[in-house]
């Protein structure tokens, strides 16, 4: 029987990872708790898609420790969308019952239909994934990262390389599984995105965590002179 | 009679020593996929002790010499072998097991890269899915089937081009264990050069043949698959 502890919260304390010599996060200190969007914002290579990896589990720290509510990882309600997701070689259709069968939950026709469905992709059940447009692809991984019934979703850029009007529908989506309750943990370089997104931001610059706060006060008055620059749209290096 | 008028007017001795070669190397190609394809996935995803004397040993059997594996397989299989009782020298047994042990390094040293590479692609996705060692390997064969197709043709080729290994455990014998590349070679020392040729031109058409369908077959699947 699935244990259903809860997922969240998911506790960071004093985290550091390094890659060989290079110390990509430090001393990264975050709880994410359930609630609204928190969206993780800062410069190419401040180690956000790190931090989403670590939280997820997916990479250990070198240093400090993670607590998750659920210690037993295989029974986490949690899923993950990455930048560029990797399409399965089948349809839609298939790689979307291969994500319900991979969480133990009943992939008939129905339940595949119902999912594409609410991603906008039932007309593209028999197409094969790989032929799917980029903001498609996208919305497919969105999907077969709800088939996991997600407590939290990681997303890691989700609309980095999609026109608006795919940025559009992702998004879309994404602040629909927040109304239903799903804790939704993004990274992004899109400020626009945030500001309409985000219930909290961690702002990252160069490994560290340097502030965090509510969406509203931080777009409002960022406490940190880096957050400032970032937030007015100078080059934050 | 010329070599073209052999192959033309359907010669029943040919045409035999075709089938039975084709269904030496098929089977054996089989056999090879069916070793060869799980032991390269599973040492491509898997950590062990030894594991890159295993990758040295299998890449060095790439390159066996057909004589030395028909020796080995001869060795096992000879009366006084430890699989002697079960009688299967000089038959077409014999001879699938020897291309098999030709070709099934080639199959797993090959599939081996390819699910190593195509595992550095999907590794965050299905561990983020949290599949399992057996659903790693059986989703990463899958999804390199088309690439599988090539690497089976790769071993396809080299068992239907060998001559040592079947000649040593199936013994050439007429009409029983004789297939084209043996009948190639006796019927050249013998100076019957138009048999000879007319058999080199069928392994050459059946080569080209099996290669021209995976070709369709992977464009075809890859158009309806992606």
């Amino acid at each position: 029987m699935r244990d259903r502890t809860s997922t969240l919260p998911i506790v960071l304390s004093s985290i550091a990872f390094a890659a060989g010599e290079i110390c990509i996060l430090r001393d990264v200190t975050l709880s994410l708790d359930a609630g609204p969007p928190t969206v993780l914002i800062g410069p190419n290579g401040s180690g956000k898609t790190t931090l989403i990896k670590l939280a997820m589990g997916l990479i250990p720290p070198t240093a400090g420790s993670i607590r998750h509510a659920q210690a037993d990882r295989s029974a986490r309600r949690q899923a993950i969308v990455f930048q560029k997701p990797v399409m399965l070689r089948r349809s839609a259709g298939s790689n979307l019952a291969y994500a319900l069968k991979a969480a133990g939950r009943s992939a008939d026709a129905a339940t595949v239909t119902k999912l594409l469905d609410r991603v906008g992709l039932a007309a593209l059940a028999d197409r094969p994934a790989r032929r799917l447009s980029g903001g498609e692809q996208q919305r497919l991984a969105l999907a077969r990262a709800l088939a996991r019934d997600p407590e939290v979703l990681f997303l890691d850029e989700p609309t980095a390389s999609l026109d608006p009007a795919a940025t559009k529908a992702v998004e879309d989506i994404v602040a629909g599984a927040a109304a239903a309750g799903v804790k939704i943990v993004m990274s992004t370089h899109d400020l626009g995105q945030a500001r309409r997104l985000a219930g909290d931001i961690v702002f990252l610059a160069k490994g560290r965590l340097i502030e965090h706060a509510l969406a509203e006060r931080f777009f409002a008055a960022p406490a940190t002179p880096e957050a400032r620059s970032f937030v007015a749209g100078e080059l934050v290096i | 009679m010329s070599a073209l008028d052999l192959v033309f007017s359907g010669d029943p001795k040919l045409f035999g020593i075709v089938g039975l070669s084709l269904f030496v190397t098929l089977s054996a190609t089989v056999v090879a996929c069916v070793v060869g394809f799980p032991l390269g996935a599973m040492v491509a995803l898997t950590r062990f002790p030894g594991r890159n004397a295993l990758i040295v040993f299998l890449n060095g059997c790439m390159g066996l010499p057909p004589v030395v594996v028909g020796l080995l397989v001869y060795l096992l299989l000879s009366r006084s072998g430890p699989l002697g009782p079960l009688g299967l020298l000089f038959t077409p047994r014999a001879m699938i097991i020897a291309q098999a042990a030709l070709i099934t390094p080639i199959v797993a040293a090959l599939t081996r890269q390819l699910i190593e590479d195509l595992w550095a692609e999907y590794r965050d996705e299905l561990t983020a899915m949290a599949i399992g060692p057996a659903g790693r390997v059986a989703t990463l064969l899958w999804d390199a089937r088309f690439s599988l197709v090539t690497i089976a043709l790769a071993g396809f080729g080299r068992a239907a081009a060998e001559v040592g290994a079947v000649m040593i455990v199936g013994g050439n014998i007429d009409g029983f264990t004789r297939v084209m590349t043996t009948t190639i070679a006796l019927e050249t020392s013998k100076g019957d050069l138009p048999l000879a040729i007319g058999l080199g031109l069928v392994l050459i058409a059946v080569i080209l043949l099996v290669n021209a369908m995976a070709w369709a077959v992977r464009g075809w699947s890859e158009r309806h698959a992606g």
